[in-house]
C-alpha cells in the first residue's frame, strides 16, 4: 500500500522535499554530535536532561491520541468515531517513533543501547518506558496495518486484531504511567516527587493529543476530500476541554501543596519558573506564556459555539497543544532541575544543533503522518 | 517461475559478487599475512598458549571474561602461567609487555578492518601510540 | 456489547494490578541488604580538623590526578568545553549550604559554615542511582559495599545523574582525553558518552591501600575502613563523636560520615 504514497499533488511533493531537507539538516547535526559529543548541546552536569528528553516527555502525551478515539467507539460503540480511529492510531504510531528517536538521540552512547536488551533491569523503570514505548507501537502499527488492508478488501478485520485493539487501551494508559514513574519516583527531585505527576501526565495527555488530532483533521479537510463531520470533532473538542480543565485543577493543585505547607523545597522550583531566583529568570515569560494560553483556552473551548466554529476551535486547540508542550517539556523537565540537589541554579538554554536535531525528529513525525495517511485516504477513496 | 533463466544467472552473478573474497582468498592460497612483532621486552609466553592460535581466537572472550570478573565481581584471583602470576588486566598484563600497539595489536586489526573500542578509555603505554 | 465491556474491564483490571505490582515486587528484592555479611566500607570526615584548613583541596587533588579525571577551561560558549557546563569531578569542596541544603538552621557556629568542605559519592546502601540504571552499569557490590561502575556497560542515559540526591555523578559531554593534564597510564581514561563518579578507589583498595584522598589528606581528616569490623577506625570516629549525613531523610543510608 505504500505506493499509494507515492503518487501526489505538487504542494504534496513540495512538503514532503520541505520535511526531507529538515531531516538532512538535523541529521547532519546528530553526526557532528555523535563525533564530538553531547557537549554540543546546551546540557550540563547540574542540567543532565533537557530540550530531547522534554520533547520525549511531551509527545508521549501527544499518543494518547489513540485511545481517546479507540476508548469510545470500540468499548462504548460510539460510532462517529468510526471513521477516525485509524487516524488516532496513525499519529500514535509517529508520536511513539518520535519518542524512541528522541530517546535515541540523547543517549551518550547510542551503539550501546542494545545493553537494555541484553542485560534487561527490572527494577529500572526506563527498562519498562521502552518495554512498553516499542509495545505501544507495536500494536497500533500492526492495528493500522490490518484495518488498513481488511477495508481495502472490503472486509471486517480478522477477529484476532480486536483482543489487541482492547490491549490498546489500557497499555495507552501505562505508556503516561510508566512516563510519569521516571520522574515521580526519585526522591532527590522534589518537584517531580509527587504521586498527582501520572495524572497530570495522563490529563495533558487527553488534552494534547486530541487537540493535535483536531488540527490534522483540519488540515485534511483543507487539502484533501475528508470530512469527519461535526460530531465526531465536537465530540473530541469536547474531550480536549475536559482534559484541561483537569490538568489545570491539578496544578491548583500542587500550587496548594507547595505553598500551603511552605516548604522550601517544593516552593522554589515554582519559584525559579514562574518568579525567577536572583537574575535566572530565563523560563519566567515562557511559563506565564504557558499559564495564559491554557486559560485562554479553557475559556473559549468552554463555549460550545466556539467548539462548534472550526476557525476559532483551530486556533483554541493550537493554544492547548502549545500551553501543554511549553509547560509538560520545557517547564517540568528543566524546572527540575533548577536548583540542583545542591540548591545551586545552571541556566539551560538549548543550542542551534540540539534545536536542528529535534526538528529532524519533528519532521521525521510529520513525514509518517503524511505518508499514513495519505495511504488511509486513498485507500478511502479507491474503497468508495 | 517466470523469467528463470535471468533470475538465476542474477542470483549467480549476486553471491558471486557478494562471495568475491572468499573465493579469490583460496584461489590465491592466502588470504593475508600478518607480521606481529614479538614484545620488545622478550617475553615469549602469554597468558593463553600462542602458537595454537588460541590467544589470535580467544583474546577477545578472554578479555571479556577478564572484564567482568574484576570490574563487576570485584574478584582480582592471579592468572597464573608457568608458575608466574599475573594481573587480570589489559593495561597491566597484555600492554605491560606489548608496549607498542602499532607494532602490535593494530597490525591484526587493521588488516581485519576491526576497531575495538579499548582504546577510547585503556592507556596506551607511551611510545606506542 | 455490556458484556463484553465488563469483562473487558475486569481483565484489564486485574492484568494492570498484575503488571503494576511485578516491578514493585522485584525491587524490593533487590534492596541492597546493608550491613550483612562482608564488608562495609566507608568514611568519615572530621570536619573540625578539615575546617581549619579552608584552602586545602589535596584530596580532589590526588583523585583527580590518580585517576585521569579532565579539568576543562573556563569560557562562556555552550559549544565547546567549558567548566560551567561540563565539569566532571568525583570529590570536590563545597560550600556548607550546599552540601547540606535542608539544614535550615541559621544559627550554627562559623567554623561549621564557613569553610567548604568535602563532597563525594556517599557509597549509599540503598542507592537511587542503582536502582534507576536500565543497564546495570552502576551498580552495588554485596562483598564490600562499593557503589561499582562499569565504564563498559555504560549507556550515557544520564538517569543515575538525575537520581543521585547528592550530585555526586559527571557525564563526559566530551572526549576527556585532551583534557587530562597528567594521563595515569595504570588507569584507564573514561570516554565521551559515559557517566562516572568516585568508586571509592576499588583498585587500590584490591592491593591493600587506601583511597587516594584518604591517603593524601595531609591533616588526617578523613579516615577509611569497614564499618562491619569491630574496633575498625571508622566504627571508634563515629562513636567518638557527633556525626552528620547528607539528605538522611531520603533513605539512602549514605557511608560518608561528617563529624562536627
Amino acid at each position: 500500500m505504500f505506493e499509494k504514497a507515492l503518487v501526489g499533488s505538487r504542494r504534496y511533493w513540495l512538503w514532503i522535499l520541505g520535511l526531507c531537507v529538515v531531516i538532512a539538516t538535523g541529521g547532519i547535526c546528530y553526526l557532528w554530535q555523535l563525533r564530538d559529543g553531547m557537549g554540543i548541546t546546551g546540557m550540563s552536569r547540574d542540567v543532565t536532561w533537557g530540550f530531547y528528553i522534554a520533547q520525549f516527555t511531551f509527545l508521549v502525551g501527544v499518543a494518547a491520541s489513540a485511545v481517546m478515539v479507540v476508548l469510545p467507539y470500540y468499548l462504548h460503540n460510539y460510532k462517529a468515531f468510526g471513521r477516525m480511529t485509524v487516524l488516532g492510531e496513525f499519529l500514535a504510531v509517529a508520536a511513539c517513533s518520535m519518542c524512541l528517536l528522541f530517546v535515541l538521540v540523547d543517549i551518550g552512547t547510542p551503539y550501546r543501547a542494545i545493553n537494555m536488551l541484553l542485560h534487561p533491569t527490572p527494577n529500572s523503570i526506563l527498562f519498562w518506558d521502552a518495554v512498553v514505548l516499542n509495545g505501544y507501537l507495536l500494536i497500533n502499527a500492526t492495528i493500522t496495518r490490518v484495518s488498513l488492508v481488511a477495508e481495502r478488501k472490503g472486509e471486517h478485520p480478522p477477529a484476532w486484531i480486536k483482543p489487541i485493539i482492547y490491549l490498546s487501551i489500557p497499555w495507552a494508559v501505562s505508556i503516561h504511567t510508566v512516563t510519569a514513574f521516571l520522574y515521580c519516583g526519585l526522591g532527590a527531585r522534589p518537584f517531580w516527587f509527587t504521586a498527582i505527576l501520572a495524572p497530570r501526565f495522563l490529563a495533558s495527555a487527553f488534552a494534547s493529543g486530541p487537540s493535535f488530532l483536531i488540527l490534522l483533521i483540519m488540515v485534511l479537510r483543507k487539502f484533501t476530500r475528508f470530512d469527519p463531520g461535526k460530531e465526531p470533532i465536537g465530540k473530541l473538542a469536547q474531550i480536549v476541554t475536559y482534559g484541561m480543565l483537569i490538568n489545570l485543577f491539578f496544578v491548583a493543585l500542587e500550587l496548594f501543596t507547595a505553598f500551603y505547607s511552605g516548604m522550601p523545597e517544593h516552593m522554589i522550583h515554582f519559584q525559579y519558573l514562574f518568579v525567577g531566583i536572583g537574575e535566572h529568570k530565563e523560563l519566567v515569560p515562557w511559563m506565564w506564556a504557558s499559564m495564559t494560553l491554557a486559560v485562554v483556552a479553557v475559556l473559549m473551548l468552554l463555549s460550545p459555539k466556539v467548539r462548534g466554529d472550526y476557525k476559532l476551535l483551530t486556533i483554541a486547540c493550537v493554544l492547548v497543544f502549545v500551553s501543554i508542550w511549553i509547560d509538560k517539556g520545557m517547564g517540568m523537565v528543566v524546572g527540575g532541575f533548577s536548583p540542583s540537589t545542591l540548591g545551586t541554579i545552571t541556566d539551560y538554554l538549548p543550542t542551534v544543533p540540539e534545536v536542528l536535531v529535534s526538528l529532524a525528529i519533528y519532521a521525521v513525525g510529520f513525514l509518517m503522518i503524511t505518508v499514513f495517511y495519505k495511504i488511509a485516504l486513498s485507500v478511502r477513496d479507491e474503497v468508495a | 517461475m517466470y523469467d528463470a533463466g535471468k533470475i538465476v544467472v542474477g542470483l549467480a552473478v549476486l553471491v558471486g559478487v557478494t562471495a568475491f573474497p572468499v573465493w579469490y582468498g583460496l584461489a590465491r592460497g592466502t588470504t593475508y599475512r600478518v607480521q606481529l612483532e614479538a614484545p620488545p621486552n622478550g617475553a615469549t609466553e602469554c597468558v593463553l598458549p600462542v602458537k595454537d592460535g588460541t590467544m589470535r581466537a580467544e583474546h577477545m572472550h578472554m578479555l571479556d571474561q577478564w572484564r567482568n570478573e574484576v570490574v563487576r565481581e570485584g574478584v582480582r584471583n592471579k592468572v597464573v602461567v608457568s608458575g608466574r602470576e599475573w594481573d587480570k588486566s589489559l593495561t597491566k598484563t597484555c600492554l605491560g609487555c606489548h608496549t607498542n600497539k602499532a607494532a602490535f595489536c593494530d597490525r591484526c586489526h587493521d588488516a581485519a578492518a576491526v576497531k575495538p573500542s579499548c582504546w577510547d578509555c585503556h592507556v596506551v603505554p607511551e611510545g606506542g601510540q | 456489547m455490556q458484556g463484553g465491556r465488563r469483562s473487558f474491564l475486569k481483565m484489564a483490571g486485574g492484568t494492570a494490578l498484575a503488571a503494576g505490582a511485578l516491578p514493585g515486587m522485584t525491587s524490593c528484592a533487590q534492596q541492597a541488604v546493608a550491613h550483612g555479611t562482608g564488608k562495609r566500607l566507608a568514611m568519615v570526615v572530621d570536619l573540625q580538623v578539615c575546617s581549619q584548613h579552608g584552602d586545602c583541596t589535596e584530596c580532589a587533588k590526588a583523585c583527580h590526578l590518580a585517576h585521569n579525571v579532565p579539568s576543562f577551561p573556563k569560557g562562556e560558549g555552550a559549544l565547546e568545553p567549558n567548566v560551567k557546563y561540563d565539569e566532571i569531578k568525583w570529590i570536590w569542596k563545597e560550600d556548607f549550604e550546599h552540601a547540606f541544603p535542608t539544614e535550615e538552621n541559621h544559627y550554627l557556629p562559623a567554623r561549621v559554615t564557613a569553610r567548604q568542605l568535602p563532597v563525594l559519592c556517599n557509597h549509599c546502601d540503598n542507592p537511587p542511582c542503582v536502582r534507576v540504571c536500565p543497564t546495570k552499569a552502576t551498580f552495588k557490590r554485596e562483598s564490600d559495599g562499593i557503589v561499582m561502575m562499569d565504564w563498559h556497560r555504560c549507556i550515557g542515559c544520564r538517569y543515575c545523574v538525575v537520581a543521585c540526591p547528592y550530585g555526586s555523578r559527571s557525564f563526559n559531554w566530551w572526549n576527556p582525553r585532551p583534557y587530562i593534564a597528567k594521563i595515569n597510564p595504570q588507569f584507564p581514561t573514561r570516554m565521551k558518552g559515559v557517566v562516572e563518579k568516585c568508586t571509592f578507589c576499588e583498585e587500590r583498595i584490591a592491593r591493600n591501600q587506601k583511597p587516594a584522598c584518604v591517603e593524601a589528606c595531609p591533616h588526617g581528616a578523613m579516615v577509611f575502613g569497614d564499618l562491619n569490623q569491630e574496633g575498625s577506625d571508622v566504627r571508634m570516629r563515629l562513636t567518638s563523636g557527633f556525626s552528620i549525613r547528607r539528605k538522611p531523610e531520603l533513605g539512602t543510608q549514605p557511608e560518608v560520615y561528617y563529624l562536627v
